[in-house]
């Protein structure tokens, strides 16, 4: 293979598409304009669980402006059975079908779809539409339906539930001298990205429609439309270049989509929905979770046992699965070791995937787990964990294919100060404030998905990338662009990269952080075959100076393949591809992870979180007001956009810290703060100085790229260090998210 | 949200006459409350009358006595940086910019600030019972989700409280509420301005059907040395307060002259007891004295539940604003470390 020179990979650059976002340029599935746009609006059921048993449209359908208003009594028939409303995200059972008969599962579902002229008309209307729901008991509260929690049957595809027991956890925890055992929990929380889920529906004529969609991978809305409505493939096209973020809940297609492909079809029109701020909390949420950890030790601090059950809820139709205790078996070297995890049915709607779903609610129980212990012992909660690295992969009984986190914990610790950290909690003030400093330890799955890509260099040397994967703010369509400029040794400026359409070489849902490493290694496959029909083209031209130069030999730099050995020796691609007569040259790959390397290494990216708080105890007023996260992720493509990941997964944690609480009324069975007022994220005075660091770690095992993903990891551990230097403040122990106010005077 | 019509009079008058046509009909000022309840469709006014291009509504006037008069439509944030307040009413500065956010800031108007409604959860939710929305169909907050609520002068008809942080400072400050309406001007002092529920939780204010507010005027005293907004809330920015005081005194040397406390998030009005203040006159500004005070200010507090947690912070949020107000130290808003 010929050398890559690495002008831009490794190298901060700034985001391709930024200037397109800031001037607003960049178009999303609710701005997408159509002649004779239809605009439907969502009248959500107030009910948890019931009946339907009449819906009274007369006085909506009154309004001048009403096209027509869709329930589960006048909704089309879709010819799709209940099995093709599952889509490639799905946890087993039946998801849910809008407008599907008169059973009410939760409340905030959708139960008529107003559509009219203008969305102030159809928003109007809707608010004229009576629905009256009968009541049936429903149950919200996971404390009550603890005892009913089973361990799910069938198994979520992409989830690895909980490995065997090790070991013997109970006897070896009854006989550690030293013991922790507590309970610890997390409230549900919602995604909130900035845009709200919308489609926008382009009826093209003949059958045809060209859908923009808010969603994490353009294919699941594809393939779910074309199943549900029995359309052929080539009849829907799905679009979704830009997503205002996501973090999980775009992973699935929501109801909006439904109902704006419903609409359409049977108006033969272009239609929009777009869903309130208010409607972003009826549907995915990540699930409220209590954690049960016993954590035994010798007194020198060596494991002895670890038993971690967690119980989280679902849907009544749904079984939402996450990985919440397997990191427990992970993180630490035990023979003793009891996980377990169980899901209990709630009348609300199928949790879903939220940025690190499970990680940060196991990680947080067992790292606030291993911080008591640290105190009981007295051995300094770093030291502590260092003592009990498991260096393979104990769960699953393999070696990592890389492991810096040790790394990341010394750096991380040396960054911080950590070695000036007085051990005793309340030991350390500023003024009138405790300080407190806790760390804890983060790890995420380092994943890899079959992934295609194109890549075509036209006649002027210009060169278009092209997969259908999404780009939700992480900055895929900026490393695209750097790994292909530097295979071709072109300049960033002259590549351009599309996404996010199916008419685009297949790619799996953005999620997992696995994008960079799926759709980067195809992205370098599909470039690489390019460099080689190049240069045959090259070495094929009339007195080609490089006739007698085998691929090796070659180096492509400044739009030039030139001689290794004599860089001014050579052809420049232009050059090239008129010689042989062409506009372009096109090559796709597919890439995929490698069979026999999966079965032998696990594959995790790893973190050291190190947290600096100041508290006000009379007042309970907590400030954090320094982060310290070590990375240990392979390697980074571009440190810009990496930081940013880190940066944005630290405030998603400490939000989960200290804010983010979706607060169900169990009488109501309903969400009652579904607005940015009253659902605290973090606001800008709440967030510190974020120092990341990025730890050397080579990984030839993982994929092509070596790379591991970064948009997940830095939530993970964030919570459980706020939580632990909260402690070492205060001597208090929060154990239930998000720590307000009132845990901490109370 | 209905449809609804709308008119944008130049003229007082005219203003007040279309506001007292009909019972649904609302003026509209910044409309950063107003919107949002109308997309949750928990305000369905009929006619929409705006008032922002009203004359003579926007300035900030010296009185004759010493004092300022500030108009309805002045914003929040001309407000908070305008020179005489900015000099002479910290308090009153210090808490406009305690809350929300700049750009609502920018928008919201006196009168409006004045006026905003709860936040209780059920209150936005029209598909719960909620005795302020529909009297007489119950409150779901008592026995529900009532973190956010009130602790002082509730009923069991409503506990929500009022979540303005203006207000506050407006109600430790003594000032006057000016209105017109259907039968001319009124003068009303801020203690009366707002209610507390008793059995009419929909009523918010003292306000009659039609009457527009047209200016709050602040008394000469200003307690320029001596105060300090405290406030506690969920997140360090851009929430509203769980508890907070507005404490100013008058000095002789260490002991107190005058001395104002008002307290925000524990009552449906901005809470004050005059007997509390009373109280302190004469008496050293020690941590024994102010003890009493809050113990005076908080007399007959009861929790719901998950708000129980409110009397021992405003207990505790009391002694540290008047400490605060003592030293000269007020709590700045842009530094969030508690002083
Ligand atoms: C996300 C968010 C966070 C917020 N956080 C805070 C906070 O932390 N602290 C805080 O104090 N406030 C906060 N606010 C509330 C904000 O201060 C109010 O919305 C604002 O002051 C209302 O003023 P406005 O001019 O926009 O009123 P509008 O929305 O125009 O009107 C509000 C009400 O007042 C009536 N009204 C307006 N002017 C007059 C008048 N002259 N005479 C008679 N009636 C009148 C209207 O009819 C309406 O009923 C927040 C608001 C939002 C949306
Ligand atoms: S507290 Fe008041 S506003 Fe809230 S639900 Fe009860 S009556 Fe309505």
């Amino acid at each position: 293979m010929s050398t890559t020179i690495e002008t831009h990979v490794g190298s901060p650059r700034r985001r391709v598409d930024g200037r397109l976002k800031v001037t607003g340029a960049a178009r999303y599935a609710g701005e997408v304009a159509a002649p004779g746009l239809l605009h439907g609006y969502v009248v959500s059921g107030m009910i948890a669980k019931g009946r339907i048993t009449a819906i009274d449209t007369a006085a909506a359908e009154a309004v001048p402006g009403v096209v027509k208003i869709f329930t589960h009594a006048n909704r089309p028939n879709v010819p799709g059975g209940d099995a093709d409303y599952q889509d490639m995200v799905a946890p087993p059972g039946q998801p849910f079908r809008p407008l599907f008969n008169d059973r009410i599962l939760y409340s905030g579902q959708p139960v008529a779809l107003v559509v009219a002229e203008d969305f102030g008309t159809a928003r109007h209307a809707a608010s004229l539409v009576n629905v009256r729901i009968e009541a049936e008991p429903h149950e919200t509260d996971l404390d009550r339906l603890r005892e009913s929690a089973y361990v799910p049957p069938e198994k979520r595809e992409g989830i690895a539930p909980p490995p065997e027991p090790r070991g013997n956890a109970d006897a070896a925890f009854a006989a550690s001298p030293m013991r922790v055992q507590n309970e610890y929990r997390i409230a549900s929380e919602h995604h909130n990205p900035m845009e709200p889920h919308a489609s926008t529906v382009i009826w093209e004529g003949g059958g045809r429609i060209t859908v923009h969609d808010k969603i994490q991978g353009v294919k699941n809305s594809h393939d779910y439309i074309t199943a549900v409505f029995g359309l052929p493939p080539d009849d829907v096209r799905v679009i979704s270049p830009f997503v205002g973020g996501a973090f999980g809940i775009g992973l699935r297609p929501q109801y909006q989509l439904f109902l704006a492909v419903m609409a359409a079809l049977d108006l033969e029109r272009s239609v929009r929905v777009e869903l309130t701020r208010e409607q972003m909390f009826t549907f995915g949420y990540r699930p409220g979770t209590i954690n049960a950890v016993a954590v035994g030790a010798n007194p020198d601090g060596k494991l002895q046992a670890i038993r971690h059950a967690a119980v989280a809820g679902t849907s009544s139709f749904e079984e939402y699965q996450e990985v919440v205790v397997n990191w427990s078996g992970l993180l630490y070297h035990c023979d003793n070791i009891a996980l377990n995890y169980r899901i209990a049915r709630l009348d609300t709607y199928t949790p879903a995937d939220m940025r690190a779903p499970g990680a940060p609610l196991g990680v947080f129980a067992i790292e606030s787990a291993i911080d008591e212990l640290s105190y009981a012992l007295k051995i300094d909660p770093l030291e502590l964990r260092l003592n009990n690295y498991a260096d393979t992969d104990e769960n699953a009984g393999k070696p990592f294919s890389s492991r810096e986190l040790r790394a990341a914990c010394r750096q991380g610790a040396e960054r911080f100060g950590w070695s000036k950290r007085q051990p005793e909690p309340r030991s350390m003030r500023a003024g009138r404030e405790l300080v407190g400093w806790g760390m804890a330890t983060g790890i995420w799955e380092a994943m890899m998905m079959p992934h295609s890509a194109r890549a075509t260099l036209t006649a002027d040397g210009k060169l278009e990338l092209a997969c259908a994967t999404a780009d939700i703010g992480t900055g895929t369509y900026t490393i695209l662009t750097q790994i292909a400029a530097d295979s071709l040794g072109l300049r960033m400026e002259d590549v351009t990269t599309r996404l996010g359409d199916t008419s685009l070489p297949e790619a799996p849902v953005e999620g997992g952080s696995w994008t960079a490493a799926s759709a980067g290694s195809a992205v370098h496959l599909a470039c690489e075959k390019l460099r080689q029909t190049l240069f045959q083209h090259a070495r094929g031209m009339n007195a080609s100076p490089l006739a007698n130069a085998s691929f090796e030999h070659v180096q492509f730099r400044d739009g030039r393949i030139d001689l290794r050995t004599a860089p001014s020796e050579g052809v420049s691609i232009v050059d090239v591809l008129r010689a042989a007569g062409l506009d372009r040259i096109e090559e796709q790959e597919t890439a995929a992870p490698n069979a026999e390397t999966k079965a032998k290494f696990s594959q995790y990216t790893h973190s050291a979180v190190f947290a600096e708080v100041r508290v006000d105890e009379q007042l309970g007023v907590v400030r954090v007001t320094r982060i310290v996260d070590a990375v240990a992720a392979g390697k980074i493509i571009n440190p810009k956009t990496a930081r940013s990941q880190i940066i944005g997964g630290v405030v998603f944690g400490l939000g989960m810290a200290l804010h983010e609480e979706s607060m169900l009324d169990h009488k109501l069975g309903r969400f009652m703060n579904r607005n940015l007022a009253e659902y605290h994220v973090p606001a800008n005075a709440d967030v510190p100085e974020i120092d990341v660091i990025f730890v050397d770690e080579h990984d030839d095992k993982a994929n092509p790229l070596g790379v591991k993903g970064l948009g997940e990891i830095g939530i993970v551990g964030t919570a459980a260090a706020i939580a632990n230097a909260i402690f070492h403040a205060t001597g208090k122990r929060v154990r239930s998210l998000p720590i307000t106010i009132d845990k901490l005077i109370e | 949200m209905n449809r609804f019509s709308y008119a944008r009079p130049d003229d007082l008058a005219e203003a007040v006459q279309a506001s007292a046509a009909q019972a649904g009909n609302r003026v509209i000022a910044g409309g950063t409350n107003l919107i949002d309840l109308m997309k949750y469709n928990v305000e369905r006014p009929a006619h929409l009358i705006d008032i922002t291009r009203l004359p003579g509504l926007d300035r900030i006037e010296p009185t004759p006595n010493g004092g300022l008069r500030i108009g309805a439509l002045v914003t929040n944030s001309t407000v908070a940086y305008d020179d005489r307040i900015a000099a002479r009413y910290k308090l009153l500065a210090s808490a406009i910019l305690a809350g929300a956010s700049p750009q609502l800031r920018n928008a919201a108007t006196t009168g409006g600030n004045l006026l905003q409604r709860t936040r209780c959860y059920y209150f936005y939710d029209s598909a719960t019972a909620c005795n302020k929305r529909e009297p007489g169909s119950g409150c779901p907050a008592i026995g529900g989700l009532n973190r956010i609520h009130a602790i002082l002068g509730t009923s069991e008809h409503c506990i929500a409280t009022h979540p303005s942080d203006m207000c506050v400072a407006l109600a430790a400050l003594a000032a006057t509420v000016h209105v017109t309406g259907p039968t001319g001007d009124r003068a009303i002092p801020f203690a009366d301005f707002h209610r507390l529920p008793g059995d009419r939780p929909d009523r918010d204010t003292t306000l009659e059907h039609g009457e527009i507010v047209t200016a709050v005027e602040l008394p000469p005293e200003s307690f320029t040395t001596h105060h300090t907004y405290l406030k506690l809330r969920d997140r360090l920015s851009y929430a509203f307060a769980l508890v907070s005081v507005a404490a100013a005194l008058d000095l002789d040397g260490d002991t107190v002259r005058t001395a104002r406390i008002a307290l925000g998030g524990v009552a449906h009005k901005p809470w004050r007891i005059p007997a509390a203040e009373d109280a302190l006159s004469g008496q050293p500004a020690t941590a024994e004295s102010f003890a009493r005070a809050a113990e005076t200010l908080l007399s007959g507090a009861q929790g719901r539940g998950h708000n129980d947690f409110k009397i021992g912070l405003a207990r505790q949020a009391i002694l540290r604003a008047l400490q605060q107000a003592a030293a000269g130290t007020p709590q700045s808003q842009t530094d969030k470390r508690i002083r």
